[in-house]
């Protein structure tokens, strides 16, 4: 049977973490056609093309979805569903936001999050802050799946030369509009697809004293993140956020800076390869998750480690 | 308007779940429990919708056995005006729990239904969504900011990217994020007064819904445990165990 992805994009590009969901696709097993669903988004459709797991690219190109609002999103996934064994997004704020519609419209549960893939029917899933590992099995007879893009490796991007065919469909809802949005720019890697991050906490103090983070972040073409405090607390905005409800990272190198190691923050970071923690209590809990601890005040130790980097 | 507020009972957020010796499922014999921190939150914010003269009542409902009563008293208490429990057995799946709510809704015709983005026990983050999809009403998942202008709510909502706005026509289905809000704590004579509040019971059957799920849970693994790791005394001998050993910079 073949297998829907939808592509995470912002209409100009195709977000990287694609690559990935597409991977749990290949996992799974079947054609694989990918849905571009934009506005003005025919360049996305175009990369999309060129990936070789992807048999055909479906490209819905309507401004209905310019936003990819849940209301509209779900309603063309559901006049696709159809033709499909499995559909998969990815399990970032816009895959979780649509595809649970997607999934009660067809009458059918989601497995969310997965990070392995057992067989057709069976999939792996943390639980209760990555404390357990569930194996579900779904007897739907369409499998509506949001997968942990960290769990998979990206396939390759490149070399394929897949159809592109429109869809016409316009479904707009009508019940939901966009606003406005605030995001953030940064010149750094983005958090969930870097190789190193560097993430401060409470102990950092206030928002300009993450200064010192970015100068070690720059130095390793690392990207900066913070526990649920620190942006509770004002010092950096909400997109920072590791952890079970904020951003799932799993880079070669991660470095947690005045971070006490609560269960919720290390669901989001516990399957980094390599992990130092950097704190003045050598009791905190994020050191028994740490292959080099270095217990000091990080107002000493991370001018210093910037120094000799 | 009315609002009308979903909760769960969940394992309480300091507890670090065992899971069971046979695999089965994860151990909650003797676990404490409390109300999911994002209905916390959830409750907060009709409780303050109330307090602004925005909202009339809230009607807190749960789903599950009668232990789940506990927690919709804890909702009383913190400013909820009455409660409801559908009577299943714990843990029914998302897809039963949001046809529940949908025959809830349909009968309360709530202008707003606030739910928490995900219980920390499944981390499905999904039933609001689909309670949206079943009413075909729309969502604003993840907010910061719920602002109601007359027919129409503001949400802004926690995005990877940022944050987001979106309008949508009500009634409307608001999912909480952590920055929402911060949760008041009950006072002993609101958690008397929750006692004598109005607390409804009814079955799936009343509601014309069959509970039942096409997911089994087949196993529960711990997960993998990180290798234990040393201890270094210095900078310099961090920097060179990252470059020599861990080879990562
Ligand atoms: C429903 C729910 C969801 C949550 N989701 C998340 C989530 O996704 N991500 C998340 O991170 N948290 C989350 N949390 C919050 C979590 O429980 C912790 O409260 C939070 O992670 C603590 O952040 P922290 O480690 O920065 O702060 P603290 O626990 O206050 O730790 C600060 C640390 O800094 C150290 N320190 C202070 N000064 C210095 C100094 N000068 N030098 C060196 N070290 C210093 C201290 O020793 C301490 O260990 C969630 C909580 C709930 C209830």
């Amino acid at each position: 049977m073949t297998i829907l992805v939808i592509a995470e994009h912002d209409n100009n590009e195709l977000k990287p973490v694609t690559l990935n969901t597409l991977s749990a696709a290949t996992a799974i097993g079947g054609d694989i056609h990918l849905l571009v669903a934009g506005s003005n988004c025919q360049a996305v459709a175009e990369t999309a093309a060129q990936i070789p797991a992807v048999a055909k690219v479906l490209l819905a190109d309507n401004a209905a979805y310019e936003h990819q609002l849940a209301e509209n999103m779900s309603k063309l996934v559901q006049t696709l569903a159809s033709d499909y064994g499995h559909i998969l997004a990815s399990a970032t704020t816009t895959g979780k936001n649509f595809l649970p519609r997607v999934a009660a419209l067809l009458d059918v549960n989601q497995i969310s999050d997965i990070i392995a893939v057992e067989s057709a029917d069976t999939f792996k899933r943390p639980i209760y802050a990555g404390n357990a590992i569930a194996t579900v099995q779904s007897s739907d007879t369409v499998k509506v799946i949001t997968v942990r893009g960290t769990a998979f490796d990206a396939v390759e991007s490149a070399g394929g030369s897949a159809e592109v065919a429109a869809i016409g469909e316009a479904c707009d809802a009508g019940i939901s509009s966009f606003v406005g949005e605030e995001l953030a720019e940064s010149d750094r890697p983005e958090l969930t697809a870097a190789s190193v991050v560097v993430s401060g906490g409470r102990g950092m103090g206030n928002g300009e004293n993450f200064d010192l983070l970015y100068s070690v972040a720059d130095k390793l073409g690392a990207a900066v993140g913070a526990s649920r405090a620190a942006v509770d607390a004002g010092f950096v905005p909400n997109d920072m956020q590791v952890g079970q409800t904020g951003k799932m990272v799993a880079p070669d190198l991660y470095i947690a800076v005045g971070i006490s190691g609560a269960i919720q923050h290390l669901a989001g970071m516990k399957d980094s390869k390599v992990i130092v923690a950097i704190n003045k209590d050598e009791e905190a809990p994020i050191f028994q998750v740490a292959d080099y601890g270095l217990v000091a005040d990080l107002f000493e130790a991370v001018p210093e480690l910037e120094t000799k980097l | 308007m009315k609002v009308l507020v979903a909760v769960k009972r969940v394992i309480d957020y300091n507890v670090k779940v065992r899971v069971k010796a046979d695999n089965s499922d994860v151990d909650l014999a003797n676990v404490k429990m409390a109300l999911n921190p994002f209905c916390e939150i959830a409750i907060e914010e009709a409780v303050r919708l109330k307090e602004a003269g925005t909202a009339s009542e809230v009607v807190v409902v749960s789903i599950g056995s009668k232990s789940c009563e506990e927690q919709i008293r804890t909702a009383l208490a913190l400013g909820a005006d009455r409660g409801v429990r559908i009577d299943t057995e714990d843990g029914p799946d998302s897809l039963s729990v949001s046809k529940l709510l949908a025959k809830v809704v349909e009968k309360e015709a709530p202008g707003m239904v606030i739910l928490g983005k995900q219980a920390i026990d499944s981390d499905n983050n999904q039933t609001g969504q689909m309670l949206g999809a079943l009413l075909d009403r729309p969502q604003g998942t993840f907010a910061s900011e719920v602002k109601v202008d007359g027919d129409k709510v503001q949400v802004t909502r926690e995005v990877d990217g940022g944050l987001q706005t979106v309008e949508l026509a009500m009634p409307a289905i608001v999912t909480t994020d952590l920055r929402l809000n911060e949760p008041r704590y009950a006072s002993l004579p609101n958690i008397m007064k929750a006692k004598r509040k109005p607390l409804e019971v009814i079955s799936p059957d009343d509601l014309g819904v069959t509970v039942s799920s096409n997911l089994s849970l087949l196993r529960v693994d711990p997960p993998a445990e990180r290798q234990a790791g040393i201890m270094v005394g210095s900078v310099d001998e961090l920097v060179e165990k990252l470059r020599n050993e861990a080879k990562v910079i």
